[in-house]
């Protein structure tokens, strides 16, 4: 590191010190108590996933909060990539989450550890942060790193008889700054600055590349991935609150994206929220999504091992993306029951509809009127429904 | 070291003026509004991280966006 930079950051670390220093005038307290019960359906492109999890969060002191969640996915179906190449697929992901909260006045800590187990893939995310509200609590200010490190393996067998092969390890640090800043008495603004990186063996080894060939009959053959070894990526988002003067509530946000694998993704979202008499709430979202392909994706490579790195990964094409969601929470108890305070249901519903602007459904090969690089392009919907309970306590 | 100067000077200002006490320009008692359930940036975490996960998992972008959760999401 230059010593112009470290100035720079020595710089930046002074401020940064003095905003952390800054004095409370009262003590925040922590969120209530609550259980949820969550269960999730996602089915699109091939695949259903079950998601069923609980989370339960539990004050000891009024400073000290420790929350742990369950939370387990079950994967039937397949992928048009799993499709194109190998038999279906049916798995499960469990993951765990132990997070514990302390508050001091008006900064609060927070360490967690995640733990995600699949047949072919384990992952561990330890996580620190903090959070500072300051300036009169107009401002909220939050600082906040997580470590993954994963292992990677592949299921060569079926899903019935597995026989996984594990690959190799891949680590990803990412680092949060995140501010929020209450604007007038009925608008909030937020940015969110994020940055990860990753390295080690970062490619799904479940795609694979395909390139020419004259020799096969389909007209191309499939071969392996080849990925750089190291991904850093930055996201900047900043999102609005406006209350509106009938009581309701409009969210409007934008985050940009870039890496060094040359992907940049823009994101707009708008969401609705309506109340209707302390009793429903009621609330509406539109999302869009664009990206640009990776600068080692290609659809049809030219011949096999044409550049050093190549990926026919769908997540590094060239796509968009538009979902649309309504949300309906119902709130009961509000006298409360027993040990619970008050108590909610949720039912949310979601369309995605993904498009794809480089990736071809090759689910086709073998048909005729189709020469390689001229399949259609792939796109499919997906519809994710949530239902869950939560209780204050 | 004449780089780092008006740094250190801003954090001197942010000291002292921590000590003087910020006075906000929207009051506490007029933030009934913002302490509104429907003004939270995010009223239900365990719904918006499986959502977050649905979309890393199919999108190049990632972060900024709130907590996705572990796995790979590969099949």
């Amino acid at each position: 590191m230059s010593s112009e930079s470290a100035r720079r950051i020595l710089g930046r670390l002074a401020v940064l010190t003095a905003l952390l220093l800054v004095r409370a005038t009262c003590a925040d307290v922590l969120p209530d108590d609550r259980a949820d019960l969550f269960y999730s359906k996602y089915s699109g492109g091939g695949m259903d996933i079950t998601g069923e999890s609980v989370l339960v969060r539990k004050k000891f002191t009024e400073n000290f909060a420790v929350e742990g969640s369950y939370f387990i996915d079950k994967v039937s179906g397949a992928s048009i990539d799993v499709l194109s190449q190998a038999s279906q697929i049916k798995d499960e992901r469990k993951q765990k989450t132990l997070t514990v909260e302390y508050l001091h006045d008006k900064t609060s800590y927070t360490a967690s550890f995640v733990n995600s187990d699949e047949r072919d893939y384990r992952s561990s995310t330890t996580s620190v942060s903090l959070k500072q509200d300051m300036f009169g609590d107009l401002t909220t200010l939050s600082l906040a790193f997580a470590n993954t490190t994963d292992v990677v393996g592949e299921n060569n067998g079926t899903a019935f008889v597995p026989n996984v092969a594990w690959l190799g390890h891949a680590q990803s640090r990412s680092y949060d700054v995140d501010v929020s800043q209450i604007v007038t008495k009925n608008f909030i603004a937020g940015v969110n600055f994020n940055v990860i990186t990753d390295q080690g063996d970062l490619a799904n080894p479940y795609r694979s590349v395909r390139y020419l060939d004259p020799q096969n009959p389909k007209g191309y053959s499939l071969g392996s991935q080849v990925y750089p070894d190291t991904r850093t990526s930055t996201a900047v988002q900043i999102e609005g609150k406006y209350y509106l003067p009938y009581r309701a509530a409009l969210t409007a946000s934008y985050r940009y994206f870039h890496d060094t694998w040359s992907i940049v993704g823009n994101t707009y979202e708008l969401d609705y929220t309506h109340p209707i008499s302390n009793i429903w709430i009621l609330e509406g979202r539109l999302r869009y999504y664009k990206q640009n392909h990776a600068d080692f994706y290609s659809d049809l490579f030219a011949y096999a091992d044409e550049y050093r790195f190549e990926a026919r990964d769908q997540d590094l094409a060239a796509q968009d993306n538009y979902m649309i969601g309504a949300k309906v929470t119902y709130a009961f108890l509000p006298d409360g029951w027993k040990m619970f305070k008050r108590a909610t249901a949720t039912f949310d519903v979601s369309r995605i509809t993904f498009h794809y602007l480089d990736f071809r459904d090759i689910k086709y090969f073998g048909v005729p009127q189709y020469l390689p690089g001229d399949e259609p392009l792939y796109q499919f919907n997906a519809t994710v429904y949530q239902i869950y309970m939560s209780m204050f306590f | 070291m004449h780089r780092l100067r008006p740094a250190l000077l801003a954090a001197c200002v942010l000291m002292t003026a921590a000590c003087s006490s910020i006075q906000p320009w929207v009051k506490p008692y007029e933030r009934d509004r913002l302490a509104d359930p429907i003004m939270a940036w995010d009223r239900d975490a365990i719904s918006s991280a499986y959502l977050d996960h649905i979309r890393e998992s199919r999108e190049g972008s990632r972060g900024a966006s709130g907590s996705a959760g572990g796995g790979c999401g590969c099949n």
